[in-house]
């Protein structure tokens, strides 16, 4: 070989010791930078590994105590509607029906609940069907009184009906409420829960799937039970809606406007400098401009995801002209010299030839912000939005849009702060549902890319 | 062009949102967190049992839902606000300047306020007021001097409380619970230590002395805690040897983590602080503009609700709730039905 007659100086790698040089032996210094790459290579790894590492923590962390909010205890009784109770005159008169309120039925409940432990032949130190209250949900009452409400002849029947147990039941069932903490806890106590154990053999209590926490609305302090995100997620529905149908054509207006036809000077550089430091303002200072400016100055109503979705409009506005401005730096030149060289006009050459091809990184980068709108709560704490917001679902979309609502995370932060343990089981399981939802936005945004990306 | 098509829509967007001026129909409540609880189960009950639509209930300490409240008459305001102590002089006076000059106050009950410590945690088990403020005040009685507090541990001062370092997590500022736990546990603490007196004869007014009293240490054995009880429960789950302050509805939703601590003697339940036994209770209120009175759709029907018998009663839902049913209830009952304001009428 020719290699093995050169002179040993000419070699780069000549060291201290020329004798030694060989190029399939390295020498301590070609040893020491390999060694140090594999360091590198190793800490690198060893990064990647701590963040799954806590990623699958906090995954654990989510499904294990958010799992339980999708189950929950019903008991299935048939309630006796007693005309004596519900309507005094017998004349079945709508006015005269709704003013027997709820705390009317709630006895009728608590002795369809008596009978079904007489009849599952429990036995028991409860004696009276007062003693029933602390198995049955509040908002038992509420619903078999809607019941009624809707359709008065059903008074004087018995139907079967499927009612919520309470709270501390559910707990029992799902092992949150343990035995020996409930010698002091004054909501249940340890007969009620040997008529748990009981009637669940006898079929009267199970533990279901629950279709209500994913579509249900808030529910006050007393009834964790019933609390569902439902009503919270049409809340955020309309906001995105709003985010959209604002952002979006104004974000992409004012990006084309400064990528292809602005002139370049002093006032546009102005421009594009504060719309970078528009994307790094906290979010809740966008609150306190949509308390001053929307619902003070405005008179927009407080609570409603038209604020909501405005607020989140000026928060997500940067983002989006952020990105379509890449997406469409990105798009070569030559695409707009061939256009504007056949005869195009500029706008033409915009929107026949440059938007079409950036549409893609355009739309990636508004599914990114949407899915950034939907995750934020601090601006909602400043119009009213964060708190006990229980209405029904809306019926169109004016009152989707004004009716006072909640969005998912602020549903969320408001059930963590809650006493009751069960709200704090609900939390997480907001979560889980939140989370499939940025995961589903962020892994559409990654399939369009994908799909319709063009590289040159 | 779809350019135009675009600007077009989102101009009409922008005008639509911009001129609709919507009445509101639903009533709008914001302030203590204390009162939250009890003013959501009654919106709830409000919301099934009227044809009027769920109020909106919103927390974040009385002092904030009473600058709220105070902001104006109009319904961009709120037409509630709940509070766990009385609205100050100053604020009915910032209410006037805005335009809200008739008040119409409510008590709905007593709130008892309890100190607990994690359930497997030392043996806290009896504290008294003396003990509290021997603990965090800033200046202290020992051997019938006034010195500054030389404790650390709570076995320092009463050799019957477990040797562990002193911490406290106690409401923020912010918070009416603060005020009673400065009023009626370190204020009395100071004066049962003598150190009132200590202080008055040392030359101060009996104004300063009183302010000196309420004082508590800022070098972290007092911990504020800005947000709710559940942040004061996370603190005690993570600090073994750390007391909390908490509303007595809330222990008793958390039994399985957290024990009561007597004080001065006296285990808090609903009776022992309906007979006045419990010294360090409090009482609770909301405050309803009367301006928006027939302006707001069922503002009446919900003051009038809440303080009706089968809601703030002995067995109603929020006695079940932890809420000490007030012995007065027929009279406040008779002042919202009369709109009776604060100082002109009843």
């Amino acid at each position: 070989m020719s290699d093995a007659s050169l002179p040993n100086g000419s070699l780069p790698s000549g060291g201290a010791n020329p004798q030694s040089v060989s190029l399939t032996e390295p020498d301590a210094r070609t040893k020491k930078r390999n060694a140090a790459e594999k360091r590198f290579r190793a800490y690198g790894i060893a990064a990647i590994g701590a963040g799954l590492f806590f990623l699958v923590v906090l995954l654990f962390a989510i499904v294990s105590n958010g799992m339980g909010a999708f189950q929950q205890t019903f008991i299935n009784v048939p309630v006796y509607l007693d005309p004596a109770k519900l309507d005094k005159k017998g004349e079945r008169n709508i006015d005269d029906i709704k003013k027997v309120s709820t705390f009317g039925y709630n006895p009728l409940i608590q002795k369809a609940v008596f009978d079904a432990v007489q009849e599952a032949g429990i036995e028991t130190p409860l004696e009276k069907t007062k003693d029933m209250k602390a198995l049955i949900s509040a908002s038992a009452a509420a619903q078999i009184r809607d019941m009624v409400i809707e359709n008065p002849d059903l008074i004087g029947e018995t139907i079967d009906v499927r009612i919520l147990a309470a709270s501390r039941v559910d707990g029992y069932l799902k092992g949150r409420v343990k035995r020996e903490d409930v010698a002091r806890d004054k909501n249940i106590d340890a007969e009620h829960l040997d008529l748990v154990d009981g009637l669940q053999q006898a079929g009267v209590v199970e533990k279901t799937f629950n279709l209500d926490f994913i579509l249900g609305a808030d529910a006050s302090e007393s009834r964790a039970e019933q609390a569902g995100i439902g009503v919270a997620m049409i809340g955020s529905f309309f906001m995105m809606m709003v985010v959209l149908f604002l952002a979006l054509p104004i974000g992409v207006a004012a990006s084309i406007y400064l990528e292809e036809f602005a002139p370049k000077n002093r006032i546009t550089d102005l421009i594009e400098v504060n719309i970078s430091n528009l994307a790094a303002v906290p979010s809740i200072v966008f609150g306190i401009l949509g308390l001053a400016v929307f619902i003070q100055f405005v008179h927009l109503p407080q609570s409603a995801p038209l604020v909501g979705g405005l607020v989140l409009t000026l928060m997500t506005l940067p983002t989006i002209i952020i990105s379509t401005r890449a997406s469409l730096k990105a798009v070569p030149p030559s695409i707009r010299d061939a256009a504007l060289g056949v005869g195009a006009s500029k706008m033409q050459s915009v929107f026949h030839h440059v938007l079409p091809l950036a549409a893609p990184g355009i739309l990636t980068g508004t599914i990114i912000g949407l899915a950034q709108a939907l995750g934020e709560t601090a601006p909602l704490l400043l119009i009213g939005m964060v708190g006990y917001i229980a209405t029904n679902a809306p019926d169109g979309i004016a009152s989707g849009l004004l009716d006072p609502n909640s969005a998912m995370p602020a549903q969320i932060y408001e059930w963590a702060k809650r006493a009751d343990p069960a709200y704090y089981e609900r939390a997480w399981g907001g979560i889980i549902i939140l989370l499939v939802f940025l995961v589903s936005m962020n892994t559409l945004a990654v399939l369009l890319r994908r799909r319709f990306e063009r590289r040159w | 062009m779809s350019f135009v098509k675009l600007t077009a829509a989102a101009a009409a967007m922008a005008t639509v949102s911009a001129t609709a001026v919507v009445a509101r129909d639903q009533v709008q409540v914001a302030g203590s967190s204390t009162v939250l609880p009890y003013a959501s189960i009654v919106a709830e009950a409000f919301g099934e049992n009227f044809d009027f639509p769920t109020p909106v209930v919103e927390s974040g300490g009385s002092s904030a839902g009473l600058k709220r409240f105070c902001q104006g008459v109009g319904t961009e305001h709120t037409d509630v606000a709940n509070a766990s102590r009385k609205i100050r002089e100053k604020e009915i006076k910032a209410c006037a300047e805005n335009g809200v000059t008739d008040i119409i106050e409510v008590r709905i009950g007593y709130d008892g306020i309890v100190f607990a410590s994690q359930i497997d945690g030392p043996a806290y088990t009896a504290f008294t007021q003396s003990d509290i403020f021997n603990a965090l005040a800033p200046k202290v009685m020992v051997d019938g001097k006034l010195v500054d507090n030389p404790h650390t541990k709570w076995s320092d001062f009463n050799a019957d409380l477990p040797a562990e370092d002193i911490l406290a997590f106690i409401p923020g500022t912010k918070h009416g619970t603060r005020e009673v736990f400065e009023e009626k546990v370190v204020a009395a603490g100071c004066e049962a230590t003598g150190a009132f007196e200590a202080m008055m004869a040392a030359g101060m007014s009996e104004d300063d002395a009183e302010d000196a009293c309420l004082e508590v240490m800022a070098d972290g054995r007092a911990v504020d805690i800005d947000g709710d009880y559940t942040e004061t429960l996370a603190s005690i789950d993570a600090n073994a040897n750390g007391i909390g302050v908490f509303g007595l509805a809330f222990y008793e939703n958390n039994t399985d983590k957290l024990k009561v601590a007597t004080m001065a003697g006296v285990e808090p339940s609903t009776d022992t602080i309906s007979t006045g036994e419990y010294p360090v209770s409090r009482p609770l209120f909301f405050y309803v503009k009367k301006a928006h009175i027939g302006v707001i759709p069922g503002l009446k029907e919900y003051a009038e609700f809440f303080i009706s018998d089968e809601i703030a009663g002995g067995d109603g839902p929020l006695a079940e709730y932890g809420l000490v049913s007030d012995p007065a209830l027929t009279e406040t009952q008779e002042a919202v039905a009369n709109e009776a304001v604060m100082g002109g009428g009843s």
